[in-house]
């Protein structure tokens, strides 16, 4: 009796397991009970984790906070439109935003501090891409993620969207500096 | 119940009801078509990838993506699938089909729901992917051909399991249902979960697309939407699963190792599969670690064993069933001289071990909760998809289709030689492509990108000459897919449209075990272990599931390397 016609036992259920699939069975779960709590320790013993904060907010409110941290700490402007970079003290509350089509505004940070950075988007869903890092998160409108990050390599780090988000999805970039500490 | 309504086919000693037959026929037409088209946009689509032939402009690229992804993922599959289940149930059970008018009406808002949605999607004003995420709007169209076409399979779902319903009643079977069609009810219930997922998101996402309703939350509209979106990859599962049971079956005669061990597998994946939506939340805010964790996992993994379990099971049955006939030399000889240029079995084989090796270690790797940090969005996501939706599921519906052409349309396959290539073709081309997105996509490179080079931004960003050789080799490869995919388009309507029709056994295409009239393979003595080694009824399999383990370990765990090195978050 083959796999497309009825059992040959009616009482199938009592058939035993071969040693094959009783092996593999063993083999198999000790497996996957394995990947299942390498998760719980890595958020223990591991440093890449997403601390799961998050807060509802509106785009309003969200746009007010990260104007007024680039107001107060911008150190330059870069490219034609005069894209503010802000240096935020180490510690402090980075506020950075996704809209339609540009990771506003660009950041400097110190390499070796920690900062809590804040993401949220003013529009449309976006894909915060940290690259050549290659760091990856779904940022929401609506929605503000908060990552406490500590970049420990220094140089320029391109934000990328990966979330597709409409015709200039493609152009839609932003850039974070890690400068070496104390400069 | 009037015999007049069956007919014997005289190859396979499968019974067909007429009515269930002309309704599988319509559903497998349509779905042939749907691959078609979608695989006109997959030609486009990858031609505008492959950065240096970047063939379209850009709108065009998003729109013919949207195509793509929705013409492939749910109407190819979807209504193939509906073909499944008609023969699972009708015909495997040599049961009548339940309510065939009822059938039809399911067929008929399936059809209109391709026609809408497909509209919308030329029409230039709905190129938002097959996920739709709000709040990017689209033509309310596009969601109501999902809708119409979502109740049109629902139909079908009920029709297969009333089906079960009048032959339990009417006795046409005796003891259990069969394997394959126990895997078809699972595949159905988690069509049902599914649909009905779909309808709590995208009615009103229909609605608020007309202005009915206000807002709907982005985070909830992901969360309910890849239980749409997930799980409709999980009948996918369930279903190619168990036609690579019905192909060792028809192929060798083969019965399942045990049918307790099967079964509970099936059953696992009705329990747990339907947790995978949490596969596309693990970089989202709003949801906890311990709930990612729970679900990403399907409980613990018990999906997964599921799926291992199967890993193992179908190609132990084709060792055993092979032993039996006296392929007992070595550990292999059963493999070796299997039926390779047979494409009812290279295509079932190839979509085994590629949907294990490549579709199910990628898959379980990316999603651990904090390995997703390091590849969601990138183009490693559809690396994996495609080595689990196209190796895995089209590859082994294509292998079928060369079983039903001369079964169900009594046509000869036309083109032979060329069939047989086709899965060569096909599933290695496939493989090569998504293991080239997935190189490229651990190297960062996004998913639905027009630019990989931003030439338009305002910023610069260039990704590393490797990953520019990856994509080209993306290219190349899903060239080699899609003239392998061609094959199969020309093999399939030139077979049942042109074909000569099949009168006697020696004017068939294929040869394979007759179901019927198959020598049924005999336990030997002290069980099946007494044809294996080392007390194993599938000493060969074993060692290939050994190895397959060895492999996932070892990916496994360089990919937590890999996690390791990036800055530190919490």
């Amino acid at each position: 009796m083959s796999a497309i016609q009825p059992p040959a036992e009616t009482v199938w259920w009592r058939q035993p397991l071969d040693k094959v699939e009783g092996t593999w069975i063993t083999i198999a779960l000790i497996w996957s009970l394995f990947m299942f709590f390498m998760m719980p320790f890595w958020h223990i013993y591991g440093k890449q984790n997403l601390s799961n904060e998050a807060y509802r907010t509106t785009p309003q409110a969200y746009l007010a906070k990260t104007q007024a941290m680039v107001d107060e700490y911008t150190i330059r402007t870069e490219t034609d439109s005069r894209l503010p970079v802000v240096k935020p003290p180490p510690g402090s509350d980075v506020y950075l935003l996704g809209r339609l089509w540009q990771w506003w505004p660009l950041l400097e940070l110190e390499k070796g501090e920690s900062y809590r950075l804040h993401i949220s988007s003013m529009d449309w869903q976006h894909g915060f891409s940290l690259q050549p890092v290659n760091i990856n998160t779904q940022i929401l409108p609506g929605y503000e993620m908060v990552l406490t990050i500590t970049p420990d390599t220094s140089g320029e780090q391109t934000i990328i969207c990966n979330e597709y988000c409409g015709l200039g999805h493609h152009n839609m970039l932003g850039k974070i500096y890690v400068t070496e500490g104390g400069q | 119940m009037s015999t007049e309504q069956f007919r014997t086919c005289p190859e396979s000693g499968l019974q067909f009801h007429k009515p269930a037959e002309m309704l599988m026929r319509a559903n497998a037409v349509l779905a042939v078509v749907m691959l078609l088209i979608g695989g006109l946009a997959a030609i486009l689509v990858t031609l505008t990838r492959w950065p240096a032939v970047h063939l379209l402009p850009a709108d065009r690229f998003y729109q013919l993506l949207t195509s793509h992804g929705v013409n492939m993922l749910i109407f190819w599959m979807i209504t193939f699938e509906i073909a499944v289940l008609y023969f699972c149930s009708s015909t495997l059970l040599k049961c009548r089909l339940a309510a065939p008018k009822f059938a039809w009406l399911g067929f008929a808002l399936m059809l209109t729901g391709i026609i809408v949605n497909n509209m919308a999607v030329m029409n230039g004003d709905a190129s938002v992917m097959m996920t739709s995420y709000v709040p990017m709007p689209a033509n309310p169209n596009f969601y109501l051909g999902l809708i119409l076409f979502a109740v049109g399979a629902l139909i079908g779902c009920f029709v297969f399991l009333g089906t079960l319903v009048i032959a339990k009643s009417e006795k046409t079977y005796e003891g259990s249902i069969p394997l394959v069609t126990f895997g078809a009810l699972t595949a159905c219930i988690i069509a049902v979960f599914t649909i009905a997922s779909g309808a709590v998101i995208l009615i009103p996402t229909w609605l608020w697309s007309l202005g009915y309703i206000n807002n709907i939350d982005a985070a909830m509209y992901r969360l309910v939407w890849w239980a749409l979106g997930h799980s409709s990859q999980q009948i996918n599962v369930a279903a190619h699963v168990s036609v690579w049971y019905a192909i060792a079956a028809i192929v060798f005669g083969a019965r399942p190792l045990s049918e307790k061990v099967s079964r509970i597998a099936f059953f696992l994946y009705i329990a747990f599969l339907q947790l995978a939506s949490a596969h596309h939340l693990l970089v989202d805010p709003g949801l906890s670690s311990e709930w990612k964790i729970f679900n990403t996992s399907y409980a613990m993994y018990l999906a997964v064993l599921a799926s291992m379990v199967h890993g193992l099971t179908v190609p132990g049955s084709i060792e055993v069933a092979q032993r039996a006939k006296g392929l007992t030399n070595g550990l292999f000889e059963w493999l070796r001289k299997a039926p390779w240029g047979n494409p009812i079995f290279s295509g079932m084989f190839i979509s085994l071990v590629g949907f294990g090796f490549l579709g199910g270690i990628s898959g379980v790797v990316i999603g651990t909760e904090q390995i997703n940090i390091i590849v969601h969005n990138t183009i490693y996501i559809p690396g994996h998809f495609h080595a689990t939706v196209v190796v895995g599921s089209t590859l082994a519906f294509m292998s079928l289709t060369y079983f039903l052409i001369p079964v169900l349309f009594r046509r000869q396959v036309a083109f032979p030689m060329l069939a047989k290539w086709q899965p060569y073709l096909f599933g290695l081309g496939m493989s090569a492509f998504a293991l080239a997105m997935m190189g490229a996509g651990t190297l960062g490179v996004e998913r639905r990108h027009w630019d990989m080079a931003f030439t338009d931004a305002a910023l610069a960003f260039e990704y590393p000459a490797s990953a520019y050789t990856l994509m080209g080799i993306m290219g190349v490869s899903a060239m080699v897919a899609i003239l392998g995919g061609a094959i199969y388009v020309l093999v399939t309507v030139v077979s049942v449209f042109f074909g000569k029709r099949v009168e006697s056994e020696s004017s068939f295409g294929f040869t394979f075990t007759r179901a019927s009239k198959a020598e049924p393979i005999l336990i030997p003595e002290g069980g099946h272990a007494a044809a294996g080694k080392w007390g194993f009824a599938a000493p060969g399999t074993f060692l290939l599931a050994i190895f397959f383990l060895v492999v996932f370990v070892l990916y496994y765990a360089v990919n937590w390397k890999y996690l390791a090195s990036v800055w530190p978050m919490s």
